[in-house]
């Protein structure tokens, strides 16, 4: 059953009117109540807060990096493990084609159901699963495979075991050899970019985002609670830390916003799916166009050109 | 009745640690008094139990450098506010509060100088500037002072003391961590040594990007280091944390650190590990022994 947020009730009955009207066969009402939708859709969504965007980002409909994977790749295997403590299953990686380029997907994966969420830790990676990241990554660089980085998680995991096994020493590893990995290499937020977690596999060169995805330096929550001492103003937090899509294009903190249906990815996966896989594959044939050095020059120096600061 | 009154005023003036600094310092571990100076002598190190209490900036530089040797570089880079960013206080006005309490523009300070005679690249973080946060002014001195080790083929130092990520400057504050981290792919290039130092309090994204990088890691004994905040973890995992949990001992028990170095010995560690690492030095600089 679909779940509907708050601003979504307007759809929501909608949607039950068209799935009535279809149950009687009226394609009269199905065709004028679709048109009312398509309205109402362009109302509710034209003019989302930030903090209704974060809402969706999170939404527990909207397709997660296994999704994405089963729509858009063919004759794909999983891959497992970091060949050193485990397989952390909430980062997942296959090899297989996408519109018959060979590609290996890495993503962070969050689980659907309460069984799922935790087999995939609520999409909260363990050093392990950096650390499985990047063999996989080291192995797309040994046989020059482009790489897709689905990037969905609240954060890195915290917790006794995640410390004891080095967090910060896996992520720092990531960022340092994911600047210089010699294939190419595309990262699509989906949904929630949360903090180092995220980054630790955002690296590469070209960086986008779903329309309604976020990408920040901590929670929202995490931040109200830090800088407003009440959790509880994480609405304020959302707006002022500017960590939709649409503000980090205008701030040129990443490359491109792509183009997912206005009424969210949950709503029209396929759509959401056929985008993000446009999108990977237009990106791949710029990226075929320059050489190594040229593009590995131009990753790093997108990388250290960010900073806002004068003297 | 009135005697008490006063004496109770008194009493409670002299326990308000802003007024009138004390010269009286008490050992936070082992709660013993001691006359300022006498602390300040071991680099406030209790000379009782050897607790290694935080350190200023400044004090970070003198125990480390030679004498007059160090050059303060890039003074002239100063935050701005890209978000327009306001919590409870404006970041214009934090970062001008900031400025009025250290005299700095940043939360570290870089430079130039010699530690124990082989010459280095020094950055130090200054806890007091907003919790020594990364913010795109400090990850811009990072990639300058990088970049000028490789200039003058010299090693990096980098003593953090960090609460992480700067949040007013949110996901420009973010991504000064992949910046540090591809800098440092640079000093590797170049064949060059990267000592970082990780002392009371590392952590976030600090400890998550360049601190990690070192090529030798360094921890001060008793820091509190990790990724995520104590806070945090207890309350995700609902139970209390066990004893020592991030602190330096803890991290180089689970093999993520190389050493713990008492302050009274880090000068000199760190000009050992640098002439160790840097090649080309001059051969007749040392004479061999042979053990008998």
């Amino acid at each position: 059953m679909a779940t509907y947020l708050d601003f979504e009730n307007s759809i929501k009955h909608i949607d039950e009117d068209i799935a009535n009207a279809r149950i009687k066969a009226d394609t009269h009402a199905v065709e004028i109540l679709e048109r009312d939708l398509e309205k109402e859709v362009q109302k509710t969504y034209k003019n989302l807060s930030d903090y209704q965007k974060l809402q969706l980002a999170r939404h527990p409909d909207r397709p997660y990096a296994l999704d994405y994977i089963r729509l858009l790749m063919s004759d794909a295997y999983e891959l497992h493990g970091d060949r050193a403590f485990g397989d952390d299953l909430s980062i997942i990686s296959y090899i297989g084609y996408i519109n018959q380029r060979k590609v290996i997907v890495i993503g962070e994966q969050k689980g659907r159901g309460t069984k799922n969420k935790l087999k995939r830790n609520f999409g909260m990676p363990h050093p392990e699963g950096y650390r499985k990241a990047l063999r996989i990554a080291k192995m797309a660089e040994k046989f020059h495979l482009p790489i897709l980085f689905l990037v969905d998680t609240p954060g890195a995991y915290p917790g006794i075991a995640a410390e004891e096994r080095g967090q910060s020493e896996a992520i720092a590893r990531n960022l340092y050899e994911l600047s210089q990995l010699k294939t190419k290499t595309i990262a699509v937020v989906i949904g929630e970019g949360g903090s180092g977690g995220a980054l630790a596999i955002g690296v590469a060169d070209r960086v986008a985002m779903m329309r309604y995805s976020v990408f920040s330096v901590i929670s929202p929550e995490g931040c109200a609670a830090i800088l407003w001492n009440d959790p509880a103003k994480q609405e304020s937090a959302t707006k002022a830390m500017k960590i939709t899509a649409e503000d980090l294009k205008k701030l040129n903190l990443i490359d491109d916003v792509i183009d997912e249906p206005l009424i969210g990815a949950h709503r029209d996966k396929l759509a959401a799916a056929k985008a993000l896989g446009e999108y990977f594959i237009n990106s791949l044939e710029a990226l075929d166009a320059m050489n190594e050095d040229e593009r590995l020059d131009a990753r790093y120096n997108k990388i250290l050109s960010v900073g806002a600061y004068k003297e | 009745m009135m005697f008490g009154e006063i004496f109770n005023k008194i009493r409670k003036k002299q326990s308000t640690p802003n007024e009138a600094p004390s010269h009286w310092v008490k050992c936070s571990s082992c709660q013993s008094l001691m006359y300022y100076k006498e602390i300040e002598k071991e680099f406030n190190v209790c000379p009782k139990c050897g607790f290694h209490m935080r350190i200023s900036a400044q004090m970070r530089i003198e125990l480390l450098s030679d004498v007059g040797t160090f050059e303060q570089k890039d003074t002239t880079l100063t935050p701005i506010d890209p978000l327009k960013f306001v919590d409870k206080k404006s970041y214009v006005k934090r970062i001008t509060e900031a400025h009025e309490k250290t005299g700095r523009n940043s939360a570290l300070i870089s430079g130039s100088c010699t530690i124990d005679g082989v010459k280095a690249q020094l950055i130090v973080f200054d806890f007091s500037y907003m919790g020594g946060s990364l913010g795109s002014v400090e990850g811009e001195m990072i990639v300058r002072a990088i970049n000028r080790a490789v200039q003058n083929k010299e090693g990096l130092v980098i003593v953090s003391a960090s609460g992480g990520a700067r949040m007013q400057e949110s996901t420009f504050a973010l991504l000064q961590m992949s910046k540090t981290s591809a800098a440092l792919t640079k000093l590797t290039q170049a064949g060059l040594p990267f000592i970082s130092i990780l002392s009371d309090p590392t952590m976030g994204g600090v400890s998550a990007s360049f601190a990690w990088l070192g090529d030798v890691i360094m921890a001060e004994p008793g820091a509190l280091i990790g990724f995520a905040g104590q806070r945090v973890i207890k309350q995700t995992i609902g139970a209390e944390l066990p004893q020592g949990f991030q602190r330096a001992e803890f991290l180089l028990e689970h093999g993520l650190i190389d050493m713990i170095v008492h302050r009274a010995n880090l000068k000199k560690t760190v000009a050992d590990m640098l002439r160790f690492l840097i090649q080309d030095v001059p051969t007749d600089a040392f004479e061999l022994k042979i053990k008998q």
